[in-house]
């Protein structure tokens, strides 16, 4: 009984993201095995590309003007679908509390959800982009377009994963999603929708990064709150 | 049942009485507009809910916090107070905003900033109390809400700055010299003392309404805990 049981000890600042890094693995690995979320966030992307073919008759002229906004709209869509489902895996056979149990800070089992959330988000968006490339032709390879893509995921994942850990432990937690997250998302969607389109249309510089300011804004805000209160939203 | 307080009777009565004259204030005192006619009258209502809805807001905001810090059941219900009382005085804003825009914008609704940013937050409110809805427990329901009430009051200055990247047509009748967005007006002093008085009288019933709101919370939650008790 000489030494100290390891718990008691300092942990290493390494353990941190040994266990965020854990959480990603074991998301990515359930996922390449069952690849439900994926593709049920695909299948679903592509039907509401092909809905707002139907609904808007995105002939050339319309296109021009409302590529950015069909875009983001399925990403939104695809993204609370994959949010549900990946936080209520964790609810469903109580893993969230089998998680809970580990000797980490809450605060990284936040972060490695949002981070799974985001790689799975992000995968759905490069596979999107060149189908909608394809079947509109019209060229989003856009470094511009890009990096707004990813900045917008991140605000949007970041309170995703936040009110999705809170929406699973309602009882109404199917349609509760949506309700939470779109009202408090809109700047995020009202800047990348903006920045995309100034991207596409070759807008000046001037004209797109106060959007992408207020982008980078939202993402270091919301980042930080969650992991100040992300404590609040597993206690038990 | 408990009596209210005799300060919480003073202040029911100091409400009516105060909304009379501001009544009275509105139609008789202050003049007619040149240009808007009567139908200007309905500012002094329309800023004066909004400034309530403004008050709730910030009350939310800061009693959720303060719930988060402290896991004291009683700033919640101040909290779910709060947003219920500003959920109803946003709405009346917004309602008095839409018939005042009619004649004078000729439209019932534009997606001005500050038309969009009391939408939404009128959203976030009804999301609020769909999600208190959804769960049982207090404790957790005290905290996703304090939760929820933080992100929200984040995200609406936010909203507010992103909507008005956009050109805004709604007047800012405060604090501009010329009034020069559609529908703005200079006020006369008589104009502004009504305005004042307005703005006066609804933060009174604010705090009446809060008052009986948060007590009518503070019974519910001992009925509760009677229930609780009678069941063991």
């Amino acid at each position: 009984m000489a030494e100290a049981h390891p718990f008691d000890q300092a942990r290493p600042a390494t353990s941190y993201l040994k266990a965020i890094g854990a959480i990603v693995w074991k998301d990515l690995t359930a996922e390449w095995r069952s690849r439900e979320l994926l593709s049920a966030m695909l299948v679903f992307a592509l039907l509401v590309i092909l809905v707002f073919n139907f609904a808007l008759e995105l002939d050339i002229e319309t296109r021009r003007t409302v590529t950015s906004g069909v875009l983001w709209v399925t990403f939104a869509f695809a993204g609370t679908i994959g949010l549900n489902r990946s936080l209520a895996i964790e609810k469903d056979r109580d893993c969230l509390d089998g998680l809970l149990l580990a000797p980490v800070d809450r605060s990284a089992i936040y972060f490695g959800k949002a981070l799974s959330n985001l790689a799975f988000m992000l995968l759905v968006e490069a596979i999107v982009l060149p189908i909608y490339s394809l079947l509109y032709d019209t060229n989003l390879f856009n470094l511009g377009l890009i990096g707004t893509i990813l900045l917008g995921s991140i605000g949007y994942i970041a309170v995703g994963t936040l009110l999705a850990s809170m929406a699973v432990q309602a009882r109404t937690r199917d349609i509760l999603l949506p309700i939470l997250l779109f009202p408090v998302v809109i700047p995020v969607l009202v800047a990348a929708v903006k920045a995309s389109s100034g991207f596409l249309q070759g807008s000046p510089a001037s004209a797109i990064t106060p959007w992408i300011n207020l982008l980078v804004a939202y993402d270091i805000i919301f980042i930080a709150v969650a992991f100040m209160v992300f404590d609040f939203v597993v206690e038990e | 049942m408990e009596p209210q307080p005799n300060a919480l009777k003073v202040l029911n009565g100091l409400s009516v009485a105060l909304f009379l004259a501001a009544l009275g204030m509105v139609f008789i005192y202050a003049p007619l507009e040149e240009t808007m006619n009567y139908v200007q009258k309905i500012f002094y209502f329309h800023i004066s809910t909004a400034w309530v809805g403004m008050l709730g807001f910030l009350a939310a905001a800061i009693t959720g916090i303060l719930y988060l810090v402290t896991h004291d059941q009683k700033w919640d219900i101040l909290e779910s107070a709060a947003v219920e009382i500003s959920l109803i005085f946003f709405l009346v804003a917004i309602l008095a905003g839409s018939i005042w825009a009619r004649p004078v914008w000729n439209t019932w609704w534009t997606w001005d900033p500050r038309l969009t940013t009391a939408a939404i937050l009128e959203m976030i409110y009804l999301a609020y109390l769909l999600l208190r809805q959804g769960i049982e427990d207090p404790d957790r329901r005290a905290r996703f809400g304090a939760v929820y009430t933080l992100v929200g009051s984040l995200s609406v200055p936010i909203t507010f700055l992103s909507i008005r990247l956009f050109r805004t047509i709604h007047p800012a009748v405060i604090g501009t010299a010329s009034a020069s967005s559609q529908g703005g007006f200079n006020m006369t002093p008589p104009m502004v003392a009504t305005m004042l008085f307005s703005l006066l009288t609804f933060s009174v019933i604010f705090t009446t309404l809060f008052w009986h709101r948060a007590r009518l919370g503070r019974l519910a939650q001992l009925v509760d805990e009677r229930q609780l008790e009678a069941q063991s």
